[in-house]
């Protein structure tokens, strides 16, 4: 498929996502809004297992991998970069290490929920449609 | 709506495996915006179970009905449904990572089905790792997706699929009878 064909492809299928849709007329919003709660989910997990004196550092990388995946899938690169952080600091078994992650973890989260709040903004969301550069 | 949809005259249905709630509905949607149906499962297990796979593969009929009867629903009526419904996925594509089963063993076990060794498999990951790579590809995987899946690999997997689809039809009129055969008794 060439280059051409493809970008208006995947401009009517972001289009699409923004549209409605009579089998899912929220999808975005859903997404959005299951992304947020997983995350903040995982981020208190981590903290919590932080928290303890021995540090359960395989249950830790299980949720790291679970965040930088959903990072990942939903385009938030800020987010994903900073799981990959603390995956470092937990190989390392660095406990300091990881405690610094989680802060870099939470502040790129609550960036990145400013965002989306904007996005779901009803008159943000409308001005942001894609016509522009994909 | 004004949206350029590839259309095909048949249907494919994608049957989608992935323990990321998140990712299940992206790849849902990304395949439907493709014109395929879609089902999606949580694990390797009930994907096999939506397949009418048991989990041991047994070829015995009466070993599996002694063996649960609670969860073992699967009398020889609706054993037959689940035979068709199998017949009906023309694509299984998996996550990698998964609690229990990896895709690589769902993989495996698909390919060791006598009835479903033709689906084309395809596996999609977060990490890039070459051995898993060509292991997944040498054990049978038709592709092997870096996660996030985009458009563009949602396009690759046509062929395969349309491949998949002319083999199925040349086997299922086999596995069928032998079916018929062998439940029921």
């Amino acid at each position: 498929m060439d280059l051409a064909a493809l970008k208006t492809q995947l401009k009517n299928f972001v289009q699409s996502m923004f549209e409605e849709d009579s089998t899912n007329p929220n999808f975005v919003e859903e997404v959005i809004t299951l992304f947020c709660n997983d995350a903040e989910r995982i981020i208190n997990e981590i903290n919590r297992n932080l928290g303890y004196q021995n540090v359960d550092f395989s249950n830790l990388d299980s949720y790291v991998h679970q965040l930088k995946g959903s990072s990942s899938s939903i385009g938030a690169n800020r987010l994903k970069l900073a799981c990959a952080n603390l995956r470092q600091a937990s190989d390392e078994r660095n406990k300091e290490g990881c405690l610094q992650a989680v802060q870099l973890i939470t502040c790129e989260y609550c960036l990145l929920r400013r965002k989306f709040q904007a996005l779901l903004h009803r008159g943000v969301l409308l001005s942001l449609r894609p016509t522009k550069n994909e | 709506m004004g949206m350029a949809i590839d259309r095909d005259d048949t249907q494919f249905h994608v049957l989608a495996v992935d323990d990321s709630l998140i990712d299940r509905k992206l790849i849902e949607r990304l395949l439907k915006t493709s014109s395929f149906q879609v089902t999606a499962v949580d694990s390797g297990s009930k994907a096999l179970e939506f397949l009418g796979l048991n989990n041991n593969d047994a070829d015995d009929d009466e070993e599996d009905e002694q063996r649960d009867s609670n969860t073992e629903s699967v009398s020889s009526d609706e054993d037959q449904d689940h035979q068709d419904l199998g017949l009906g996925v023309n694509l299984i594509i998996t996550d990698y990572c998964m609690p229990g089963m990896t895709g690589y063993d769902l993989l495996k076990k698909i390919k060791k089905s006598s009835s479903f060794k033709d689906i084309p498999v395809v596996i999609m990951s977060s990490e890039n790792i070459p051995s898993r790579i060509s292991r997944c590809l040498e054990d049978g995987a038709e592709e092997f997706l870096l996660k996030p899946v985009q458009l563009s690999d949602v396009n690759k997997l046509r062929p395969h699929l349309v491949k998949g689809r002319s083999k199925d039809i040349d086997s299922s009129h086999k596995t069928t009878s032998t079916r018929l055969i062998t439940s029921g008794n």
